[in-house]
């Protein structure tokens, strides 16, 4: 499944300069350091941090997208920096366990 | 690649919201130079932890990348305030990060074991109040 056809099952796409990425896995964290090392490549990785180094910590984990449950949303600057960085970024009003239930359906 | 390669970077101990660019412009520089992604990945995510271990605890540093045939090497130096006891920081969960940091996502305690994890190996020099140089390699 790629990551823009999320967008067709109500996710909302905040950034999508790569959305034919696949997605493999999910992964749930708000710790960088634990993201770091446990979430592997291509995975969705479902957060509700949105601060800055968020975008950096996508990019070196090579993450497929970074999924911000919750109702959190990225302000312009850090927006901005994903589109540079070639980060795609989703976002849902869902809890990150309702997230990981659904797409636990859509990547079956 | 038949001569070694070096990369330097200043890193800014003010700034958060730079820290990581030296570790996200090695990714780009390994890319070019064709080393497998896994091997990308390993170096950033150690050297990410550094710059940002760097930027927390010493107000900043030099990052140095050595790349040759046999290995990347990642030196780390700072003029910070040393590190009292290696071994109790190498713990996973030990942190002396400010609360402050901690909103961010960092502050968990697992950034100098995340770069034990993804080197091959990592030597610690450090002398409270004068400043610590980790250096750490990824075999190729």
């Amino acid at each position: 499944m790629t990551v823009s056809s999320l967008t067709e099952k109500g996710f909302d796409a905040l950034s999508l300069p790569f959305g034919e990425r696949e997605i493999d896995g999910v992964y749930i964290g708000d710790l960088l350091s634990f993201v770091m090392g446990n979430c592997c490549a291509d995975n969705i990785w479902i957060t509700i941090m949105s601060n800055i180094n968020v975008i950096a910590v996508a990019s070196l984990t090579d993450v497929s997208c970074v999924l911000l449950a919750e109702g959190v949303t990225l302000d312009n600057e850090v927006l901005k920096e994903a589109k540079n960085k070639g980060i795609n970024v989703l976002a849902t009003k869902m809890t990150a366990y309702e997230t990981a239930v659904y797409l636990s359906e859509l990547l079956k | 690649m038949s001569e070694e390669l070096l990369f330097r970077f200043e890193v800014d101990g003010d700034d958060f919201t730079s820290a990581g660019q030296a570790s996200v412009q090695i990714k780009k520089n390994l890319r070019q130079l064709g080393i497998p992604s896994d091997t990308i990945r390993r170096v950033s995510i150690a050297m990410y932890e550094g710059e940002i271990n760097m930027v927390i605890h010493a107000k900043g540093g030099v990052a140095i990348v050595k790349v040759n045939e046999e290995y990347i090497e990642i030196v780390l130096e700072d003029k910070g305030p040393g590190i009292k006891d290696v071994e109790l920081a190498m713990q996973e969960g030990f942190s002396t990060a400010p609360d402050g940091i901690r909103s961010l996502g960092f502050g968990a305690g697992m950034g100098l074991p995340n770069m034990k994890r993804y080197t091959d190996s990592m030597e610690i020099e450090t002398v409270v109040g004068e400043g610590t140089t980790i250096t750490m390699r990824v075999n190729l």
